[in-house]
């Protein structure tokens, strides 16, 4: 099997509770511990209060999908083998918004609202993609 | 006192290459600013201020050195295509603080020859924000597609009102020999191209062309002294989106903080508008900013750009150099936009002349829309 050439994140201190997370196939998200806005990507300081207290909220993974391409034309390693294939943005249960990938269906069956549920695509030891698919 | 009127464009040149394996990107800044200071009348000696995108974090001080400048202001700022529009921005505001006199803005690329594939080539996971985004294939055509699926879900907006952008954008390239596609297309045409990334196909986006171009600016009063008549900066505003703490509404773009701000400086209205320059990487992309502009309501763009209204003779004429769709397209697309607008603003275009044009709104959309872009928006105009 040939290794997977997607471009990886790179863990550092302020994305290291949301990988790891993921690695143990759990979804968490930031809660500022002041003011209590749930927050995506995850960072140390609050946006809007600029507290430092952070809490980590378990999701539940459920979703849907705010908007998506069907992408056919990518020349990057890692992409160019799995064309087409979606790219969406999921707005999760707790509000916020992210980027990914729906499987588990043909892209042509993919629509906005389209209530979706988390998988964990697990790439290497370390990381796990957070993808979705649909949900009945 | 405002900066706004006090500063001109006093010399535009836009480098006629489209594909151009022979030259290199620096060679086009240094033809395109010897064309721009040309047609103002005015020597790089008289260059005191040096604006750039493109050449690096730091290669602004290589292109200094390439041009043999040693100006007292520098400006890199780099956000993308509109990096140009932006600068025009910031040179008015040096000039008329009297920090430089002469500003000199220049662009160079061989993106087309160097086979670099823009749009679908992926992305490198570099800024924090990236590691989340990134490792799920977003192309920057896929970013722009976002946009577009989400706008056709909330306002029924189709592919075919889309492509009516492609086909007038086509339509003014042909009127522009130096344009890289100058063959008329229609809707038909525009539906059965590829798709690239939906909803968009292969003729709702930008092209890949080598090429650039240069301005330069000055105050308004010296322009008068000079070669041309003097275009002059009325307003400007730039702005930026991004997802915030957890996701923004796609359809919430850059030009709705930057087009009503830069009006309100200029302190003119939509119906003043004789023609626009709007940034087409994508068709969407004209569409989402005529409305964030405020040329017409949310939701009704596909209508607004539909009925032959941003041709040459409609009631706003757009991108009458054929845009990116048609004309050019080396990556970043900014000073192509003042370069035409200064062009239809002295009365020198021709065939694609927009009769009696006084006053122009320039956009400038850079990086990605559905994820983190920037928009500047500048109003010129004839004295």
């Amino acid at each position: 099997m040939s290794r997977d050439r997607r471009p990886l994140p790179r863990i550092d201190e302020e994305s290291r509770g949301f990988w790891e997370a993921l690695a143990r196939h759990e979804l968490y998200l930031q809660r500022c511990g002041s003011c209590e806005r749930v927050r995506h990507p995850p960072r140390a300081v609050c946006p809007a209060c600029l507290s430092s207290e952070i809490e980590w909220i378990r999701a539940s993974g459920n979703g849907q999908v705010y908007s998506f391409t069907v992408t056919h034309q990518n020349h990057a390693p890692g992409f160019r083998n799995r064309l087409p294939y979606v790219l969406a943005v999921v707005e999760l249960d707790e509000g916020v918004r992210m980027m990914t990938t729906i499987g588990g269906c043909d892209p042509v069956e993919v629509r906005i609202g389209m209530p979706v549920t988390v998988e964990f695509d697990d790439v290497t030891d370390e990381i796990t993609l957070p993808v979705f698919r649909p949900r009945s | 006192m405002s900066a706004w009127g006090s500063v001109a464009v006093a010399g535009a040149y836009e480098h006629p290459t489209r594909y151009a394996p022979h030259l290199t990107a620096y060679q086009i800044h240094a033809e395109s600013a010897r064309g721009a200071l040309e047609d103002a009348g005015l020597r790089i000696d008289d260059v005191d201020a040096l604006f750039t995108s493109g050449v690096g974090p730091i290669g602004i001080m290589s292109l200094a050195q390439h041009l043999n400048l040693t100006p007292d202001y520098l400006d890199s700022n780099s956000i993308g295509g509109s990096s140009f529009v932006s600068h025009c921005l910031h040179a008015t505001a040096a000039i008329d603080a009297g920090l430089c006199s002469v500003a000199l803005v220049t662009y160079g690329s061989t993106s087309a020859s160097d086979r670099f594939a823009i749009g679908t080539g992926g992305g490198g996971v570099g800024d924090p924000p990236d590691h989340f985004e990134v490792p799920f294939g977003p192309t920057i055509v896929g970013s722009y597609a976002l946009v577009a699926q989400r706008h056709m879900h909330e306002y029924g907006t189709t592919s075919e009102q889309l492509a009516e952008i492609a086909v007038t954008m086509r339509r003014h390239a042909m009127l522009n020999p130096d344009a890289k596609y100058r063959e008329g297309i229609s809707v038909e045409d525009v539906l059965a191209s590829r798709v690239i990334s939906s909803p968009l196909h292969l003729l709702d986006c930008c092209m890949i062309s080598d090429g650039g171009g240069a301005l330069v600016l000055t105050s308004a009063e010296r322009a008068r002294d000079l070669r041309r008549p003097p275009v002059v900066i009325l307003g400007g505003a730039e702005a930026v989106r991004h997802h915030g703490i957890g996701g923004r509404d796609l359809l919430d773009i850059a030009a709705r903080q930057s087009g009503p701000l830069a009006l309100r400086r200029a302190a003119v209205g939509h119906a003043d508008v004789d023609l626009c320059m709007i940034y087409d990487s994508y068709t969407i992309t004209v569409l989402a900013t005529l409305e964030a502009l405020g040329f017409c309501a949310l939701g009704e763009g596909g209508a607004f750009c539909a009925d032959g209204r941003l041709g040459i003779g409609g009631a706003l004429p757009t991108n009458t150099d054929g845009g990116g769709l048609s004309s050019n397209h080396p990556g970043m697309r900014g000073i192509f936009l003042v370069i035409e607008a200064t062009r239809q603003l002295r009365g020198e275009r021709g065939a694609a002349q927009v009769e009696g044009a006084r006053l122009a709104l320039v956009h400038g959309t850079g990086g990605m829309l559905g994820q983190r872009h920037s928009g500047a928006t500048i109003i010129l105009g004839t004295t």
